[in-house]
């Protein structure tokens, strides 16, 4: 049943999480979007969890709850104690309009797939045709980073793309060796906490938090 | 040689939808009312509407085409012959080897184009105004539509939905990705031709945002009971296209009755429950801007664009 | 093995200590006699690989041969000198009130840890703690580069890490698929990510995937090196953190980065070269390499900013060495080494008579510093000492690299040539023509009474005069050796 069933499921997963991903892209909300990051972590945990169950590498059951702990429960808390510490109830601003950013991302979709094609041929893997989906979800998030104009949501968008990274790891090794995962989960629980005080520190300096006033260091 | 029994079946399924039809609209309205926490008017309330409408004098505007007079009939014939190809109990029908996708968009496209030009007919500002709004909703949302059904073609390799079904709900069960975001491309689509929140609202008469109402507004008695009628059996289509391609466990195999006795409460428990889902949706979501129509029809094709790029990924 | 303990533990050590007494009056000294424990291992390191050859340590996690030691030697040679040149200097710096106590504790305790990180990137055998180490030293940088917490350093601060982050991040994908491209060929757990292992079967390895692995590296640590179009943080970095966190970036982070480049470029060049195609990686490198010296030649003559014109020299030091390693060959890639060398030495050097020279006058802008002969001929003839080696002008180092690339580009790549030539003429017109008003223009400030502790620039300059008059036997032969490993 499990053996049967689980590739599917897994695939399911992942179309689930690119569709996360393009939600997120969608998003004008600032509450929606921390709840659907964390929606993908759990997407994520799942896809971790059951990938391990399939494979039998136990390793990924630690990946898998230290992808619940890091980014189902503890980041989207943090972000959202940022937001009510900040009182920030604005929408998030775009700097294109969503329409479009939406058709570079399906754009962007399909370069990732087409890239990805070659790789996932020759993967032995039950869940070899996912990475072009965690591409694909690396991308848009690369995407969501350089539209948005907010400090908040470019940190979700940061955060996100780890997310996508992670699921390439999942899908196309059965995870990277626990040393480095444990060194990647560290790194980004670091940079988040360092991107959460510099919020503080810009809204401090600039009275708003819209990455557009810092645009004084260009080139004359 | 004509399958007698095949056309009683097929009469049967017909009838079935036609009849259904207004009382899906008053399940859904009851359980908006539900959720809204006020008294609902009762389930059988459409009936009651089109009957007072059916007995009512019909009133013409004074510049009033022929155009105008059978353009109720027209839609609620196309529409029902829609209801009569979409698998709704049984997929070996005589009317089914019709059952293509294509032709039911065309079918959906007619109706919508009797509509309009009903709506454009008096000349009123309000009839034009709603019938430009439903021609910018159906351009945007039929490609969406097309999208969706393609999508199920490429998993069974048909664009008729006997045959979608067939692969879907008969062969050994498979997780199609791609589906997911079909039904995200879908649920959209039919918010949006369905005339419900968040692109119109079906229960106001505000004539800012009105779109449906707004082509309507001119119509009385028995001609506005045919398009009350044509609205629910519209809704009941869509629902049963989207249970057809999603949730198609349930529907009889071959034309026998007793498959049809058996799909009979699968149907309508599916209905229930997707109905419910629908008021929930409604519920949750606030009317938007008619400007940000585009944008929600133009995420639904996307959402569709990435179904197929999804197959052609996961799934060959 | 105990050195290789001793090169990593004093960083990290000093990194804690100074965490927890960075704001006491001797922190400065503390942070200095850190660095110097560690250049102290790093040179006994150096002595072991040169006399017994490459060390492979801890179960192969930490790998040394003679192209990373060269670069752990400079490493911890630079992060000496310049904690010895940031101690009077952060010291002033807090005289005027630019940094408070609690900001030096977090830059020392910082400073020790971007050493650590730098020095775990060189060493580990791992290709996923080196990528965990190169994102470590970005977010230590990033607290180091918003240390004064002016909007500018803030704004500076905040688009490094994005756009560094972003660009790491795709590292991390070539990463993993090069652990991807391994696992078919050495199976899975932490062997198939370690550089030696993957260096032995490259010739295996599936080159489709490794062209696509190479392309996500390349983008990943080219951002942090500063290539173009990926260079956009440096410039807004180097001009806004502290001016030891300036030398240090320019010295060692780039060198650093640079590092992590070329050993992802052996393996992908030893795939695809057995494919037979195209130079794939190489072309790349190249091409980055001479769009990094064009474009950050024509930048030059538009700053105002002493720093931030250095920090686009800099851009352009990195494209010529990433467009020699990109041509590849023995000589080719000894004198990338040696440009590497020369350029840390150099560009360091440099900064830190910047930072004196604006610390004197207050200001960043080139128009406002003028006269620092007079002022103080020992800043003054640091900078010009210091721009004149960076240009290029025998008989400094940077003239000998720069002459053997140019003439690997003349045998090897024609084309390339005359592109780089003019470059270079270029980059001299704007740097020469900025920094000669500087030194000896006319000003009307007082001379100062004393002169500023410079040992660190001179004894770079040094250095770099003397590689530049002679290049002792064992030194070339060392640089030969590390150059054939990069083939």
């Amino acid at each position: 049943m499990l053996t049967h069933y689980g590739p599917q499921l897994v695939n399911l997963f992942a179309a689930v999480l690119l569709l996360l991903a393009f939600a997120m892209l969608s998003q004008r909300r600032m509450l929606s979007l921390i709840n659907l990051f964390a929606a993908q972590g759990f997407v994520l945990f799942l896809t971790t969890s059951l990938v391990a169950a399939l494979t039998g590498q136990h390793h990924l059951y630690w990946s898998a709850l230290l992808t619940l702990a890091l980014k189902v429960i503890l980041l989207p808390w943090i972000l959202h104690r940022l937001i009510r510490k900040l009182n920030i109830k604005w929408d998030v601003e775009t700097l294109i309009n969503i329409p479009t950013t939406m058709l570079v991302g399906i754009v962007l979709v399909v370069l990732a797939f087409n890239l990805a094609l070659p790789i996932s041929q020759l993967a032995g893997t039950v869940t070899r045709s996912t990475l072009g989906i965690a591409l694909a979800s690396v991308l848009l998030s690369f995407l969501m980073m350089i539209t948005r104009s907010k400090a908040i949501p470019q940190v979700i968008g940061f955060l996100a793309m780890e997310n996508g990274l992670f699921f390439a790891a999942t899908g196309a090794v059965y995870g990277m060796p626990m040393v480095v995962e444990l060194g990647v989960a560290l790194d980004v629980l670091v940079g988040a906490l360092i991107l959460g005080i510099f919020i503080f520190q810009i809204r401090e300096r600039f009275d708003s938090l819209d990455t557009r006033h810092l645009e004084r260091l260009k080139e004359l | 040689m004509i399958d007698l029994a095949g056309v009683a079946a097929q009469f049967t399924e017909l009838m079935l939808a036609i009849l259904l039809a207004p009382l899906l609209t008053g399940w859904v309205n009851q359980c908006r009312a539900w959720l809204q926490n006020r008294s609902a008017p009762g389930l059988l309330q459409p009936y009651r509407t089109l009957n007072k409408l059916f007995q009512k004098e019909v009133v013409l505007a004074h510049g009033a085409s022929p155009l105008f007079r059978i353009a109720p009939y027209l839609i609620f014939g196309s529409l029902a012959l829609a209801a009569a190809i979409v698998p709704t109990l049984d997929i070996d029908l005589p009317l089914n080897a019709a059952a293509d996708a294509i032709a039911l968009v065309g079918l959906l496209a007619l109706a919508r184009l009797f509509v309009s030009l009903a709506g454009m007919d008096i000349g009123t500002a309000f009839g034009s105004l709603g019938a430009r709004r439903e021609m910018m909703v159906g351009f945007l949302a039929e490609p969406a539509l097309l999208m969706v059904l393609f999508t199920a073609s490429l998993i069974s390799g048909s664009t008729s939905l006997s045959t979608i079904v067939h692969t879907l709900a008969h062969k050994e069960f498979v997780i199609y990705p791609s589906m997911a975001f079909a039904g995200v491309a879908f649920t959209m689509v039919s918010l949006a031709e369905n005339a419900r929140i968040p692109i119109d609202n079906p229960a106001t008469h505000l004539e800012l945002t009105m779109i449906h109402e707004a082509m309507v507004l001119e119509y009385s008695g028995r001609h506005l009971a045919m398009i009350e009628w044509a609205a629910s059996l519209k809704l009941f289509v869509y629902s049963c296209m989207g249970l057809a391609l999603f949730f198609p466990f349930g529907i009889a195999e071959s034309g026998d009755w007793l498959g049809i006795v058996l799909a009979l409460p699968a149907l309508l428990l599916k209905l229930a429950v997707g109905g419910a889902a629908l008021a929930l949706i409604e519920m949750l979501s606030a009317k938007m801007r008619i400007f940000r129509a585009p944008e929600f029809l133009g995420s639904a094709f996307l959402f569709a664009v990435l179904a197929m790029l999804v197959h052609v990924l996961l799934e060959s | 093995m105990i050195e290789m303990l001793a090169l990593l533990a004093s960083p990290l050590a000093g990194a804690l200590v100074l965490a927890l007494y960075g704001h006491r009056e001797r922190a400065a000294e503390v942070n200095a006699f850190f660095s110097i424990v560690t250049f102290g291992a790093a040179a006994a390191l150096t002595g072991r690989i040169v006399a017994h050859g490459p060390l492979r340590v801890l179960h192969e996690q930490f790998f040394v041969d003679s192209l990373n030691v060269f670069l752990v030697a400079l490493t911890a040679f630079i992060g000496m000198t310049t904690a010895l040149f940031s101690r009077p200097y952060m010291r002033i710096e807090r005289d005027h009130g630019r940094v408070s106590a609690a900001g030096l504790r977090l830059y020392h305790s910082m400073y020790q840890m971007f050493s650590f990180t730098m020095l775990l990137v060189l060493t580990t055998n791992n290709l996923g703690i080196m990528w965990v180490a190169m994102e470590a030293a970005t977010l230590t940088t990033v607290l180091l580069v918003a240390l004064y917490r002016t909007p500018a350093s803030l704004e500076a601060a905040w688009k490094y890490f994005i756009l560094c982050g972003v660009g790491i991040a795709q590292a991390l994908f070539g990463t993993i698929l090069v652990y991807f491209a391994a696992e078919r060929v050495l199976g899975p757990g932490v062997g198939s990510l370690l550089w030696t292992h993957l260096d032995a079967v490259k010739a295996s390895l599936e080159p489709t995937v490794m062209s696509i692995a190479f392309v996500f590296l390349l983008v990943g640590y080219g951002t942090k090196v500063g290539l173009v179009p990926l260079h956009n943080w440096l410039p807004d970095a180097h001009a806004e953190g502290p001016t030891p966190v300036s030398a240090v970036l320019s010295g060692l982070l780039l060198n650093v980065a640079l590092y992590a480049l070329i050993r992802c470029k052996v393996i992908a060049d030893g795939s695809l070269h057995q494919a037979g195609g195209l130079p794939f990686a190489s072309s790349l490198m190249m091409g980055f390499g001479l769009l990094s010296v064009v474009v950050g030649a024509f930048f030059l003559s538009r700053q105002r900013d002493i720093k931030r014109m250095f920090a686009y020299s800099s851009i352009e030091h990195m494209g010529l060495i990433a467009f020699a390693f990109g041509m590849g060959g023995p000589v080719a890639s000894f004198a990338g080494l040696l440009h590497m060398t020369m350029h840390s030495l150099t560009k360091s050097a440099i900064f830190f008579a910047v930072g004196h020279a604006t610390q004197k006058t207050g200001t960043q802008l080139m128009e406002n510093i003028r006269g620092l002969m007079r002022v103080s001929p020992t800043v003054g003839w640091g900078l010009m000492l210091g721009t004149l080696a960076i240009l290029g002008m025998p008989p400094f180092g940077v003239f000998a690299s720069e002459f053997l690339i140019l003439t690997q580009a003349i045998a090897l790549r024609p084309w390339a040539a005359p592109i780089l030539l003019g470059a270079l003429g270029i980059a001299f017109a704007a740097i020469f023509g900025k920094v000669q008003p500087m030194v000896f223009g006319d000003t009307t400030a007082k001379r100062l009474p004393h002169p500023p502790a410079l040992l660190p620039v001179f004894a770079h300059l040094g250095i770099v005069l003397l590689l530049g008059l002679y290049m002792p036997p064992y030194l070339a032969a060392w640089y030969r050796q590390a150059a054939r490993l990069i083939g």
